[in-house]
């Protein structure tokens, strides 16, 4: 089996599984419990926080635990709207945010709030001084995401952190669900106020996540309960899984210098041996990409039949991102660069993880190659 | 232009006289403590100056340790140039073009310790200044409010350059003006009152007193985790002294009315604390009293208490704000631990109306119908002493988790 949908979700590794079932079967304890089982699920909790803090280059204090990118996007964007809308009602973010970005400011449209939903170059990005224009005196919020999950596109996300350090009264949230690992991240210097990270985008488990909130910025709580996570996120914290999470995110560090190099040597293959093939379009671009993703259209073929071949021989893509593969359509990101619907709507992504190798990637080529010489005798008239 | 060393002035120490030799003992030795991730790094210490030496180490990164360490009043990275008037032109030159931003101004400061040297300050000053205008197109002269400000040391072995002056922390360097015990409750003060004491050069031994069931493991963790943090400040470990205090309060209660069991209490805890300065040497007693915050802390009541021993004791936060000691605790990130919620040896006794004006005589009676020395005695031999590092776990039972 080769897994090429590293996007969707990675393959958690087994030191993170071992964390996990050793925490929640022997450290059960609820950390707010004050005996000292619930301290010892404490300490495993704070313990978590700061290594992920420190991985992440930020104060402990300034970690909060959620249960996944989903989550820490909602909080993010409605915690900000909800504290700040006395401020200003205007937010501005990208038309190629992940659906838990852009619905979320579908529903603040509905309250009353305005989004300025910035168009995309034909290689996804947006431009700084886009940006820049939009911004009003009643912008209360920036919302951009690091890594395309579907072209792998990577934003100005230093860029535009350092212009708005010009503007103190805007806040500035960044996706980095799918950048963790993959891209270097650096929330300080680029003036983050708020960051969101998913567990099991890097060999961590489902169900976690964590939102971080620069010091001083306050949060209006979606959930309201036993005051957990200083109050912004209640709900018995997920000790094991926050453990998992931690220990996911050091053996990524670890293993991401080299781990990105790989990455980029076989996107490089995938993207050569591609290119050869008639009717297969590249949409990831080359300059300003993540090394993980590349996603290609193939003209004349649906995409659904194309991932159905391939998993028979046992390879594992998708088509564009797997959240919006369920709602049948063309990608919205495809679309939002100027692709054409027909190619739009039959994009495929292949997503790589530190896990991957080049032999894999031959094999992949070599599986595309025979399919779609299949296909198209069958589809084509 | 790289820098190569960074040059640190003394300040307060270079005052301290025939003391001067220990002081910079222990500042270079506070800061090969906290440049010890930088192997590379050689120090260089003289009567007046300490230089360190990057030799291919991050100079940002050791900028940032050093802005920490007490008993540095301001430090510089420069360059070494050898005395020749050629050099010394094209350095300069080199640095300032590297600075220099359209529309900028600058001067030129020498300080000459070497007299022997060829020009004087002001020759000095014209010669480089009169180089750098030439060759820079658009700079200017401003002696009053300039944004480069070329530091130009001549001293006997060579000359030093630098255009950037960092503020240190600071107060003298830890350990030079001896040991002293710090009174570690868990709250706000005491870890403040303790960073105070450690930026005036002291070395710190910390005491908390413990009463198990009635104070729980979680308080202890919460004074582990500040002793940690201070820990941090100094750069190595910090001694903690963990007191079982459980019998010496039931025997308070025992004894003493209620409204004066508090302030019994603080007695049998100074006691204990002095007892254990003694053992260990130490010469003072830190507290984080301030003056009126708590009923324990009247005039009154420090004056009751305070009778139980002749050792210093040191209250650093005698006269300031609350507000005041929450800020400092908030910038060396232990008010955050301090405000967990967990009872400590302070909080759990308190009667429901302590007296704020207890008589110094009535204390006395009050504890005169009981022999608490052998119960002090105990607790003392009891003592539960850790030794706390600097940002690392304790726990290593929990290591292969993560």
């Amino acid at each position: 089996m080769i897994y090429f949908d590293n996007s969707a979700t990675t393959k958690p590794y087994r030191e993170v599984l071992d964390s996990y079932v050793k925490v929640a079967g022997e450290y059960y304890g609820n950390p707010s419990s004050l005996h000292s089982y619930g301290g010892q699920a404490e300490k495993l909790l704070s313990h978590a926080r700061e290594q992920i803090a420190k991985l992440l280059g930020v104060k402990a204090s300034e970690i909060y635990f959620t249960s996944g990118g989903t989550e820490s996007n909602n909080l993010a964007i409605k915690g900000t709207a909800l504290t700040y809308h006395n401020r200003g009602r205007h937010i501005i973010t990208t038309s190629v945010e992940h659906p838990s970005v852009s619905d979320a400011m579908e529903q603040l449209e509905l309250q009353g709030f305005e989004i300025t939903y910035l168009p995309v170059d034909e290689a996804g990005r947006i431009s700084v001084s886009a940006v820049e224009r939009a911004i009003r005196k009643d912008t209360i919020l920036v919302s951009v995401m690091h890594v395309n999950n579907e072209v792998g596109t990577i934003q100005p996300i230093k860029e535009i952190g350092t212009m708005l350090s010009r503007y103190p009264s805007i806040l500035y949230h960044v996706d980095a669900v799918q950048a963790v690992g993959k891209v270097p991240i650096h929330i300080a210097e680029n003036h983050i106020d708020l960051l969101s990270i998913s567990g099991h985008k890097f060999h961590g488990l489902k169900g976690t996540g964590a939102l971080f909130l620069r010091e001083g910025v306050r949060l209006t709580p979606l959930f309201n309960g036993g005051q957990q996570e200083k109050n912004i996120r209640s709900g018995t914290e997920n000790v094991p899984g926050v453990v998992a999470m931690a220990k996911a995110l050091r053996l990524t560090m670890n293993k991401s210098e080299t781990g990105i190099a790989e990455m980029r040597n076989i996107q490089r293959l995938l993207r050569s041996g591609l290119s050869c093939i008639e009717d297969i379009q590249i949409n990831t671009p080359i300059e300003n990409a993540a090394p993980h993703i590349l996603n290609f259209s193939l003209r004349g073929i649906r995409s659904e039949v194309f991932i159905h071949s391939l998993e028979q021989q046992g390879i594992y893509v998708s088509t564009t991102s797997a959240c919006s593969s369920k709602r049948k359509s063309a990608s919205k990101t495809l679309l939002a660069m100027g692709v054409s619907e027909e190619l739009a709507e039959s994009g495929i992504r292949i997503s790589l993880s530190l896990e991957n190798n080049e032999d894999e990637a031959r094999i992949v080529l070599e599986a595309i190659k025979k399919t779609v010489n299949q296909l198209r005798k069958v589809m084509k008239p | 232009m790289n820098y190569d060393r960074i040059l640190i002035r003394y300040g307060e120490i270079s005052t301290k006289g025939r003391n001067r030799k220990k002081f910079v003992d222990k500042l270079r030795k506070s800061v090969r403590i906290a440049l010890s991730p930088f192997p590379n790094v050689k120090i260089e210490a003289s009567h007046d100056r300490m230089y360190v030496l990057l030799n291919g180490e991050n100079g940002i990164e050791i900028i940032e340790k050093l802005k920490h360490i007490f008993g540095i009043q301001s430090f510089s990275p420069a360059i070494k140039v050898r005395k020749d008037m050629d050099e010394l032109k094209q350095s300069s030159l080199d640095l300032v073009s590297s600075l220099y931003r359209e529309g900028q101004t600058f001067k030129v400061t020498t300080k000459r310790s070497d007299k022997t040297f060829e020009l004087n300050t002001d020759e000095t000053n014209h010669t480089i200044g009169g180089h750098l205008l030439q060759n820079i197109p658009g700079i200017k002269v401003d002696v009053k409010h300039p944004d480069i400000n070329l530091r130009v040391e001549v001293r006997k072995e060579a000359i030093y350059l630098s255009c950037q002056t960092i503020q240190g922390a600071g107060g003298l360097p830890l350990g030079s003006s001896g040991k002293a015990m710090l009174m570690l409750s868990g709250g706000i003060d005491s870890p403040v009152a303790g960073f105070l004491s450690m930026k005036r050069g002291l070395e710190i031994e910390a005491v908390h007193f413990f009463s198990p069931p009635f104070t729980s493991e979680r308080a202890k963790e919460k004074v582990i985790d500040l002793t940690k943090k201070l820990a941090g400040i100094y750069g190595s470990s910090v001694t903690l002294h963990i007191v079982p205090f459980t019998e010496v309060q039931q025997a308070i209660r025992d004894q003493v009315p209620e409204n004066y069991t508090m302030t019994s209490t603080r007695r049998m805890m100074l006691r204990i604390t002095d007892a254990l300065r003694n053992k260990r040497e130490a010469l003072a007693i830190i507290t984080g009293e301030s003056l009126g915050q708590v009923a324990s802390q009247t005039l009154e009541s420090m004056f009751a208490i305070n009778e139980v021993t002749n050792t210093p004791i040191i209250r650093p936060l005698i006269s300031m704000d609350k507000n005041d000691i929450i800020k400092i605790a908030h910038s060396i990130d232990t008010l955050e631990i301090s405000n967990r919620p967990y009872e400590d040896c302070c909080t759990i006794f308190v009667p429901a109306s302590p007296k704020t004006r207890p008589k110094r005589e009535k204390v006395i009676q009050y504890e005169s119908f009981f022999d608490f020395e052998p119960l002090i005695q105990e607790a003392v031999e009891k003592v539960e002493t850790m030794v706390i590092q600097p940002n690392r776990e304790h726990h290593q039972e929990f290591e292969d988790l993560f």
